[in-house]
């Protein structure tokens, strides 16, 4: 929240009741402001206290959700330049454009690649989000129809590409209870369209030929009441773009510009036609404040460098992500399986234990609590030494797991063996190669 | 109304440092607004990009990466050659990974005399990669400095336990150095003034932040380019002021996806074609945070890259 304990606090009654949850007034503004407490949970909040609280705690961007339920994706909602400084908060959705002039073989191509090319990394779900729905053939029942097959083949948001309302109308009628984002508002059809929008409350894509145009739309938008909005300059080589990119977020985060403090759509797909350079203009755009990012076509070797990109600059700079402190077991070790410790950094157990997993050899990870550190990071912080991981090796009941008592340390970590038998007495200690890649080949000799 | 994009202060400027021989130069640096953002200034050097060739010949490499230099592997000064003629290399890295005392050992002689070789060879500013091994490090570079005379190689790592150790020597045979520090915005600059202490002057030093790919860590990187960025140019932090160069390639091409086979994971497609686009945007990101100079190996990564940077800054081209 942009505002402090004490201008909140002005807001609140001040009688102190403490139904909030907090005993005081002054402490529920307190917590609002650190951001840990709702709105909502004073009821006696007067009409004019709570538009200007919620006012004053919107992000300077506006989130936008499109699609619903489990398919819901959420854009916008940044308050930064630059992911340092506090964080990005919410990844571009990825899109792929299908439209309805493409032969069956094709759209069913799309439609499978959009399914299968899901993965699995540090705990996280990693795949595209949207599909973007061009109507080219100017056929409103052809429109309807592979609306309709993307419902129900596909789990995604979807996404309504077309200038004409009557075609969009089309399409709305048959999937506006999924929050579609329409796309997109002109100068030359914004009644009609914004009439459609506001009849199914879906958000809707403004594009113009420059940011005047796109000030204007917004504006009437919000007149009319339309707030879930999405940015599409229109612009279409790579340099201009990037320049639209960032004095609309310069725009809305330095000068307050409300009429452009909305997400941003980038329509890839129109840039070029090589698939790998459409993967790095992607790359360039996930960096670079697109709130949506259209590709014209899905494949394994373009879309899971982006989507791991993606994750990675989305993630949280004061938060590493962490795996939970635990005994991990791999394949289907048993009382005489080697036992390896390690730190709590995801990167680290996502190698680690992959590492384990391709020697096909089971074992135990011991994963312990480091705040997220990496091996060394967490060593030379302190967090990773004889006398904490001797701690952990003692209470996490491995030893009633093996029969043995050797336990394999990183090897970047050798230093610590001398300490930690003197901490461990029962154990043997045994150090590990240096590098991840070479603990298949280590353990594969490895005898209990 | 007539939208301009708003102005943000800048108050320094990257300083522009000539790299090479009197005769093949090349000048980085120099920008006075962020990466690519020519509407704010015109970018007066675009970033370059360096094509690694390697003292001896890899061992594990993917097949893709060992394809285009297959001809050429086991002779440096050849492989060099070859990126400046075919691939328009605008620089060479040469690693010196023969050196290593966990692997080969080569000594120091044995690596002055390919260095010189290769030096020999290029037309253009060469670059000479140790191991990080401040021992040896210590040992090879001092000699390769020496060898090459006059050369004005760009020499690194140089990191806070061998600077000492090396900087004298290089900047005594007139070569550049690079500073490299574990992507921390206040050790890299406590290692330029460290440098700036031993005498080493301001237009022989390059930033190295250590850089990690795509899934192994890039945001670290990423960020800490972002910051050393911003306070060189918004903050005017003159010890911070230097053209930043990115060892990318070798980080992105040892990870285990830019290695998987095809048929191994299916699902993550074209093995070649993803190894390239772990390189290539691995390259684009950094240079999107602020790298001058990326060190890169595949040809076509290559390629991607020059046509991004070409697009990114076309309205001054
Ligand atoms: C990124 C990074 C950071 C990030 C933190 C990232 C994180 N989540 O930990 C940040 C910027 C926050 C950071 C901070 C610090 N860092 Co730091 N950091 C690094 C860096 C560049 C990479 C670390 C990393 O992510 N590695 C990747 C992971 C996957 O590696 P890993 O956990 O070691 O796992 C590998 C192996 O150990 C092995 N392995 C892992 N587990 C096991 C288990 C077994 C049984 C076996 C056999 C093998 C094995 O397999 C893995 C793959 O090979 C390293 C330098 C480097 N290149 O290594 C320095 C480094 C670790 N940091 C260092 C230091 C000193 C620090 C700081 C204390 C000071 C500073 N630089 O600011 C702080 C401490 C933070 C704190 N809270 O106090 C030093 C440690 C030196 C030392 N040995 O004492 C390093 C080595 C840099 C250096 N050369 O000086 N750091
Ligand atoms: S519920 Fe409202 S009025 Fe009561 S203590 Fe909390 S903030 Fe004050």
């Amino acid at each position: 929240m942009a505002i402090t304990g004490i201008e909140i606090f002005k807001l609140l009654p001040k009688t102190n009741c403490g139904e909030c949850g907090v005993p005081t007034c002054l402490a529920f503004a307190m917590s609002l402001a650190a951001g840990k407490a709702e709105l909502a949970k004073c009821p006696y909040l007067s009409e004019e206290a709570r538009n200007k609280l919620e006012e004053a705690s919107t992000p300077p961007i506006r989130m936008v959700t499109i699609g619903k339920g489990e398919n819901a994706k959420k854009i916008g909602g940044e308050t930064v330049m630059f992911r340092h400084e506090k964080r990005f908060e919410n990844a571009p959705a990825i899109a792929l454009l299908i439209s309805d002039d493409m032969t069956e073989t094709a759209i069913d191509g799309r439609i499978e690649r959009f399914s299968n090319l899901v993965y699995e990394r540090v705990g996280q779900t990693l795949r595209g989000e949207i599909i973007a729905l061009k109507c080219q053939s100017g056929d409103a029942s052809k429109y309807k129809a592979l609306i309709n097959k993307v419902m129900q083949k596909c789990k995604a948001s979807i996404m309504l590409i077309s200038e004409n309302p009557d075609m969009l109308a089309a399409g709305l009628s048959v999937c506006s209870d999924m929050r579609p984002l329409i796309h997109a508002v002109t100068k030359e059809n914004c009644e009609k369209i914004i009439a459609l929008a506001k009849e199914c409350s879906c958000p809707v894509a403004v594009k113009g030929e420059s940011i005047d145009d796109i000030i204007e739309l917004t504006t009437r938008l919000e007149q009319s009441g339309v707030k879930d909005i999405v940015i599409d300059t229109g612009a279409s080589s790579i340099q201009k773009v990037l320049q639209d990119q960032v004095a609309i977020r310069r725009a809305a985060l330095n000068q307050k510009m409300r009429s452009l403090g909305y997400p941003t759509i980038v329509l890839v797909n129109e840039m070029t036609d090589d698939p790998l350079k459409e993967a790095m203009i992607a790359a360039t755009f996930v960096a670079k404040y697109a709130g949506i990012i259209v590709l014209s076509d899905f494949s394994g070797e373009t879309l899971f460098p982006l989507l791991v990109l993606r994750m990675n600059l989305f993630s949280d700079p004061q938060r590493p992500l962490a795996t939970d402190e635990d005994i991990y077991e791999i394949g289907c070790p048993d009382e005489s399986s080697p036992v390896l410790v390690t730190c709590n950094f995801s990167l680290t157990y996502f190698i680690v234990s992959g590492e384990i997993e391709s020697s096909r050899v089971s074992g135990y990870l011991l994963i312990k609590d480091t705040e997220g550190l990496s091996v060394m990071t967490a060593w030379a912080a302190g967090k990773f030494g004889a006398d904490t991981i001797a701690s952990f090796v003692k209470k996490c009941g491995i030893a009633d797991k093996v029969k043995h008592r050797k336990l394999i340390i990183p090897g970047y970590i050798a230093i610590e063996s001398g300490a930690l038998e003197d901490e461990l007495p029962d154990w043997e200690i045994v150090v590990g190669p240096r590098e991840g890649a070479h603990i298949p080949a280590y353990l594969k000799t490895w005898k209990a | 109304m007539f939208f301009k994009t708003p102005e943000i202060q800048y108050n320094g400027s990257i300083r522009e440092i000539t790299l090479g021989s009197v005769e093949n130069s090349i000048t980085v640096g120099g920008e006075s607004a962020f990466p690519f953002h020519t509407f704010d200034a015109p970018m007066p050097h675009l970033p370059v990009i360096a094509m690694e060739v390697y003292d001896v010949k890899p061992e594990d490499w993917a097949e893709a990466a060992i394809e285009p230099f297959k001809d050429v592997i086991n002779d440096p000064a050849k492989w060099a050659k070859k990126c400046i003629d075919e691939y328009k290399a605008e620089m060479i890295c040469l690693q010196l990974s023969g050196t290593d005392p966990n692997g080969l050992d080569r000594s120091a002689d044995e690596a002055a005399e390919t260095v010189k070789k290769v030096a020999d060879a290029v037309n253009v500013p060469l670059i000479i990669w140790g191991t990080a091994n401040h021992e040896k490090d210590t040992a090879v570079l001092n000699r390769v400095c020496q060898v090459c005379k006059g050369k004005n190689l760009i020499v690194g790592p140089l990191e806070e336990g061998d600077y000492k150790n090396i900087a004298p020597t290089a900047i005594e045979c007139g070569h550049s150095i690079i500073a490299s520090s574990p992507i921390d915005i206040n050790l890299a600059k406590q290692l330029n003034i460290l440098l700036g202490n031993l005498g080493v002057p301001d237009d022989k030093i390059l930033i190295d932040p250590t850089v990690s790919s795509i899934g192994y860590g890039i945001e670290y990187a990423y960020s800490v380019i972002e910051r050393i960025r911003i306070a060189a140019l918004t903050q005017n932090d003159k010890k911070l002021q230097f053209p930043i160069i990115c060892n990318i390639a070798a980080e992105t091409w040892k990870t285990k996806e830019a290695k998987t086979p095809t048929a191994e994971n299916p699902a993550l497609g074209d093995a070649k074609k993803r190894a390239i686009l772990l390189e290539a945007m691995s390259a684009m990101t950094l240079a999107t945070a602020g790298a001058d100079i990326l060190i890169m190996r595949h040809p076509e990564a290559i390629k991607l890259v020059r046509e991004m940077i070409a697009d990114l800054a076309s309205n001054q081209l």
